[in-house]
């Protein structure tokens, strides 16, 4: 285990109000506050234990987005990763162009990768989709919603969740793709000395055209953001009247057949 | 005139009210409650840099300046201001040492903070002796190869659970401030009695205790400063605390307000939002200015500070300030909660209760009101 990539993305605080722009063509950023996505945090912890193990080993985050808002890759670095990659790029790009441009980014960084590490999602779009869109740019395999990790020698030991609770194991060689899901660990906080080393500490800048991407790898267009219709006020049954409970039930029944039409 | 904090600052901020948000605030109504003592969040903020932001890069520690001290300070108080004081207390206690420490003393004392989580108290205050704290009685008295140390101290902050104390007492009651001393009583030595943890009103995550030393032996070179030089430590320890304990005023008025902003938009009576209502948004309005003004003058007398200017006017003035504004803070956002907000089921409750301190440690409102008026008279 010599180099590990963490893929972070920033989005905006859960607590964010979202607005979309009045030409509906994204939301307005100007008042967001951004904070690393909660799910990569996973990953940087995880990647930040591996060292712990192995300390030879590097740990680089790599971002794509704006330059103005650049604060995950300093949090990463102030947790403890040691150096930082960021992709300059304007405005919504969707998670093909994204998985392109980190594949070039961590070609340009001269490291071959032993271990890609992500979140299983970002919280922003939730698409789901760059862990395994860079796996498969990258010849790698990869697994997601991971909880459980264990590294020995080249041999990684994944627990990956899947519905209805159960856990799949998996044993790869590395190099692989992993995306991480909530209970993996518990992500440390960026301590303050920690702020203060990651100031020293290398990020490398570079334009989407200077990792290989051009205008033509975009596959997807957005429009139209809006809010989600607002719930309409629920209805209320009063079955409390035994004699009466026969009727409301039909009455449910038929509202929720002909007006809802879920059954 | 620049009013901008640096990225960095902006950082310390950031990670401190991170921490206030995902640890203390989800726990402090838990530990109000039941008076336990939140170790593991101490040791958590420790491990996270957030404590004993005072001592020096030499010794071990970040070296912050007063200003990066109450800007995280502030965050902390946001999250509880009962675990503040107890975080806090580490950094008053450990100031006097940072003040008039020599090298030595402070490797010894301050580098194993560092180290590891460790607390302090700062022993000043005695039943009999709390606003006129140059009247204290305990004594510290050369014995030839030692000092030693006799009397009472009372509300210590961390008492139960300090690696050591920072004491003040004098070799003749008589002689006022000229005869104090301070000294470093590292804990565990013989003849410390820590009583009872007090029962209080409110920061009662805190642990505040009355402490009895009784014949306790110190070293000689345990010492801080000269003898007789007691009474200018504190003086001087006074003014880098105030700041501090004012910023956690400010952050305490913070979320006061925050709760209130919030609530009275939820809230509605009369078929619209209390919000709506012109006396509700005064009482909200009032709530800014007073904020606000305070937390500009915290971070003038912190700047002062660390300017090496003389601060003690205007650190008296965002003391007393900050604290009477918390309180009236505090006590209007209950009103606007109206009857949830005298239930504990609502945070604002406990605010209430931990506001009423701030007003009375570290020099009382009235008391800095005298500071502030023996300055204003003094320079005419
Ligand atoms: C929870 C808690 C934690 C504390 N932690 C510490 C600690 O860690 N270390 C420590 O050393 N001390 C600590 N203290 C002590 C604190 O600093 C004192 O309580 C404070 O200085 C006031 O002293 P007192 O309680 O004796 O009140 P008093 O001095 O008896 O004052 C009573 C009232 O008289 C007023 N008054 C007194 N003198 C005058 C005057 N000349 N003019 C006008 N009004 C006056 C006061 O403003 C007050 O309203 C703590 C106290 C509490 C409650």
């Amino acid at each position: 285990m010599k180099n590990i990539f963490v893929l972070v993305k920033q989005v905006p605080d859960t607590e964010t109000k979202i607005i979309p722009k009045a030409d509906g063509s994204y939301v307005e950023v100007t008042n967001i506050k951004w904070i690393m996505n909660p799910y990569d945090e996973f990953a940087v912890e995880q990647s930040l234990l591996i060292k712990t193990a192995f300390p030879e080993c590097n740990v680089t985050v790599v971002r794509v987005g704006t330059v103005s808002d650049n604060e995950c890759l300093r949090t990463a670095m102030a947790m403890g990763a040691d150096d930082a990659i960021l992709v300059e790029s304007e405005g919504l790009i969707d998670s093909f162009t994204t998985a392109k441009a980190i594949k070039g980014a961590i070609e340009k960084s001269g490291r071959t990768p032993d271990l890609i590490l992500s979140g299983k999602q970002a919280i922003d779009d939730d698409a789901l989709q760059v862990p395994q869109l860079l796996a498969g740019l990258m010849n790698l395999p990869s697994v997601s919603v991971v909880v459980g990790f264990e590294v020995a020698g080249n041999v990684v030991k994944l627990k990956r969740e899947v519905e209805g609770g159960s856990i799949e194991i998996y044993e790869l060689n590395a190099p692989l793709v992993v995306a991480c899901n909530k209970g993996l660990n518990t992500p440390r906080y960026a301590s303050l000395p920690g702020i203060m080393k990651a100031k020293k500490k290398p990020l490398a800048q570079y334009k989407l055209s200077d990792v290989g991407v051009s205008a033509s790898d975009t596959k997807v267009k957005y429009h139209g953001f809006q809010l989600p219709p607002e719930k309409p006020a629920g209805k209320k049954f009063d079955a409390m009247d035994d004699a009466k409970a026969g009727a409301i039930v039909k009455d449910v029944v038929g509202l929720l057949r002909n007006e809802a039409k879920v059954i | 005139m620049d009013f901008s904090l640096s990225s960095e600052q902006k950082e310390y901020q950031e990670l401190a009210l991170k921490f206030a948000k995902n640890e203390m605030i989800p726990n402090a109504a838990k530990f109000d409650e039941s008076g336990e003592f939140p170790k593991e969040i101490f040791e958590k903020a420790w491990q996270a840099g957030l404590l004993n932001t005072c001592v020096p890069v030499e010794y071990g520690g970040a070296g912050f300046s007063n200003l990066d001290a109450v800007l995280i300070g502030e965050c902390l108080a946001y999250g509880c201001m009962g675990m503040n004081s107890s975080m806090m207390a580490n950094d008053l206690a450990l100031l006097p040492i940072v003040i008039a420490g020599t090298a030595e003393q402070k490797k010894k004392f301050l580098t194993p903070f560092t180290e590891k989580f460790l607390l302090a108290s700062f022993c000043l205050t005695e039943p009999e002796n709390g606003s006129d704290a140059a009247g204290i009685k305990t004594s510290i008295v050369d014995k030839g190869d030692h000092y030693e140390v006799n009397g009472n101290k009372m509300w210590i902050t961390n008492g139960g659970y300090a690696d050591l104390y920072v004491v003040y007492g004098t070799k003749d009651a008589s002689l006022k401030n000229k005869g104090i001393s301070c000294v470093v009583v590292p804990k565990g030595t013989a003849g410390i009695e820590i009583g009872k943890k007090e029962d209080k009103l409110g920061h009662r995550a805190s642990d505040t205790r009355a402490i009895t030393f009784n014949k306790v032996k110190v070293p000689k070179e345990n010492l801080l400063g000269k003898e007789g030089e007691g009474w200018q430590i504190a003086m001087k320890t006074l003014d880098h605390s105030r700041p501090l304990v004012a910023a956690s005023a400010v952050g305490g008025a913070q979320r006061a307000m925050d709760l209130a902003v919030k609530y009275a938009l939820e809230r509605k009576q009369f078929g619209k939002s209390i919000s709506e209502f012109q006396a509700v948004q005064f009482m909200l309005a009032e709530m800014g200015m007073r904020t606000e003004a305070s937390r500009m003058l915290v971070y003038q007398a912190a700047w002062m500070a660390d300017q090496k200017i003389r601060n003690t006017k205007v650190a008296s003035i965002a003391k007393a300030m900050a604290s009477d504004g918390l309180m009236q803070t505090a006590t209007d956002a209950v009103q606007i909660y109206g009857g949830y907000g005298y239930s504990k089921e609502y945070p604002i409750e406990k605010i209430f209760r931990d506001a009423k301190l701030l007003q009375i440690y570290e020099g009382t409102s009235q008391i800095q009101r005298m500071v502030i008026a023996r300055e204003l008279l003094r320079s005419n």
